[in-house]
């Protein structure tokens, strides 16, 4: 084929070929728009086979009633049913949706406020501060984990280890997380808790900032909380979106911490349903896959639409100081 | 949480403290052998997913960003927006269908139930790391590879002799990242492992929720300590390139 040399062949130990010609280099063309794809082959195979073809299954399911048990050939097509049941015919539904909302509009910013505190108080210099960004990281890596959940039940069980400390100022506790009002909050606290991975992202923001604009605003006699609204925050804008859409998204997924909370169940009363959960229920649990996938779809939908207002609204407050980002 | 893991039964529900009175290191004997399979082989089972993922994430993650990243084809520049798109793409909208068609392969609760697990990592489907790396090798100069073209080097050799070598820290950053998520992974594990033998540690570590009785919470808690520990060593070995690798990779808005 047109690979004019050889895979492997190496500018060290390669022998010397012919000096390149204008055929030469248009050949050498040719071979890099092939070497493209074959590079990108595993990535394409992935995208078609694990990602595309599945999505269009899962948009087939979504009108019928496939319950796994039986075969793929004999799947009934029921139309809009599972949409329709999921908007008028199931309140457990509409409350997963609610549940999850709430959780994302109300964790979220707090998170990225925590974040950026603790990102500013730790973008000096002085002596293990590297420790400090290290600590602030951590529950962020261990967040996902069941373990971490597990033990986060427990501290706000009703004779948990944050009533106990309660307990010592003379505080009558809460159920926290058998309380249908409260095992929410407790969720909630857990995720503003892991501020870390927006922290780490902040930090790094920090450092773009250009010292002579801090100099700039000095010399114009600005105070700190004025430098911060008038340069920091501008400067800081493109990764406050990337934070808020990634933690947003983020948020709507949340699964392992509901989960371990209520036992897989969404419990007590359903208050940490989370749509993530909602979905393995139906799909994993009762086997309605069909319904399940109707779910899924929505949930698509309903992200991509988050995401597109986000973006939308971007413009407005997004500073990009160079003018090009791509 | 240290602390519990070493309390007694009783301590732990009147004991507020941090340190035990008592120090009870039967929870971990106990956790260890609570289920009719030791928790050793939950830590292999995961320790195996994990480090393949890695291996697999690695691998067709730079193949791809080299694509995406260095070589001039048609249509390149579609196929990172399609890249960047799969970015923002929720797993659980993906499980119910994978799930399905893993299980029409024949690959759910197989010989082998842990390739529904391994499979999309080694088809690049970790659409995270491929912008990582994407972002770290435009940083890389141009001129190598000029260099190394004119020396005669195809793609190919520019990859092997140029990239490969040049993108140490990206994949090692892809390598720490994989290993923790995947340690950490819950969603898919649960729902792909179905026998008690082949539970990893997260799936595991639920079967205590599932046994509710107050007695195992001592051995509860001394088994998510260990189960925690491979995580909190890798960060501690790895912490400066983390954040580091964090820092390169291009988020800078």
């Amino acid at each position: 084929m047109a690979l004019t040399t050889a895979p492997g062949r190496s500018p060290r130990t390669g022998p010397v070929g012919p000096r390149p010609t204008r055929r030469g280099a248009g050949r050498a063309r040719l071979g890099e728009g092939l070497a493209g794809y074959v590079f990108l082959s595993p990535w394409l195979i992935g995208l078609m086979g694990i990602t595309a073809l599945p999505m269009l299954l899962s948009l087939w399911l979504s009108f019928t009633d496939y319950d796994i048990l039986t075969p793929l050939s004999e799947v009934r097509w029921v139309g809009l049913a599972n949409y329709e049941r999921m908007f008028t015919a199931d309140p457990s539904y509409w409350h997963a949706v609610r549940v999850t909302l709430t959780f994302a509009l109300v964790a979220v910013p707090l998170k990225l406020a925590a974040a950026l505190g603790v990102a500013l108080l730790l973008n000096r210099t002085w002596r293990g501060v590297g420790l400090f960004r290290g600590l602030f990281y951590l529950p962020s890596l261990l967040g996902g984990s069941v373990a971490l959940a597990i033990v986060w039940v427990n501290m706000f069980n009703r004779d948990g280890a944050f009533n106990s400390f309660l307990a010592l100022f003379g505080v009558e506790g809460l159920p926290w997380v058998a309380d249908p009002d409260w095992a929410l909050q407790t969720l909630m606290v857990l995720a503003i808790w892991q501020f870390g991975a927006p922290m780490v992202i902040f930090l790094a923001g920090l450092k773009q900032v250009p010292v002579e604009l801090y100099e700039a605003a000095s010399v114009d006699g600005a105070g700190a909380w004025r430098k911060f609204r008038a340069v920091t925050l501008p400067m800081l804008s493109p990764v406050i979106f990337f934070n808020l859409v990634l933690e947003t998204i983020h948020g709507f997924q949340g699964f392992t911490a509901a989960f371990v909370l209520s036992n897989g169940t969404g419990g007590p009363v359903d208050s940490t349903l989370m749509y993530t959960l909602k979905l393995y229920i139906a799909g994993f649990t009762d086997l309605e896959m069909g319904y399940a996938s109707a779910m899924a779809w929505v949930f698509l939908l309903a992200i991509a639409l988050i995401t597109a207002v986000l973006f939308s609204t971007g413009r407005f407050w997004v500073h990009y100081s160079d003018g090009d980002d791509s | 949480m240290l602390g519990t893991s070493v309390k007694s039964p009783a301590e732990i529900v009147n004991n507020i403290g941090l340190l035990p009175e008592e120090f009870t290191p039967g929870n971990y004997a106990e956790g260890w052998t609570n289920f009719d399979v030791s928790f050793g082989r939950f830590f292999l089972n995961s320790a195996l997913v994990s480090l393949l993922t890695v291996v697999g994430n690695a691998l067709s993650c730079l193949l791809a960003a080299y694509a995406l990243g260095r070589l001039r084809f048609r249509l390149r520049k579609a196929w990172f927006t399609v890249m960047i798109g799969t970015l923002l793409l929720p797993g659980h909208v993906l499980i119910v269908p994978q799930y399905i068609l893993f299980r029409s392969l024949g690959l759910v609760g197989g010989d082998w139930p842990y390739l529904p697990l391994l499979i999309p990592h080694f088809l690049a489907t970790e659409a995270f790391f491929v912008f990582l790396m994407v972002q770290f090798m435009r940083g890389i100069p141009r001129e190598l590879d000029e260099a190394a073209k004119i020396d005669g080097a195809s793609p190919y050799g520019v990859f092997r002799h140029v990239i490969l070598p040049l993108s140490r820290p990206a994949l090692v950053t892809t390598a720490i990242f994989s290993f923790i998520w995947t340690w950490n992974d819950f969603f898919r594990q649960l729902v792909y492992l179905s026998t008690l033998e082949d539970y990893t540690v997260p799936v595991a570590l639920t079967l205590f929720i599932d046994s509710t009785s107050q007695s195992a919470v001592g051995p509860m808690f001394a088994m998510s300590v260990l189960s925690l520990l491979p995580v909190f060593l890798f960060f501690l070995a790895f912490q400066r390139m983390l954040v580091e690798g964090i820092n390169t990779s291009g988020l800078k808005g």
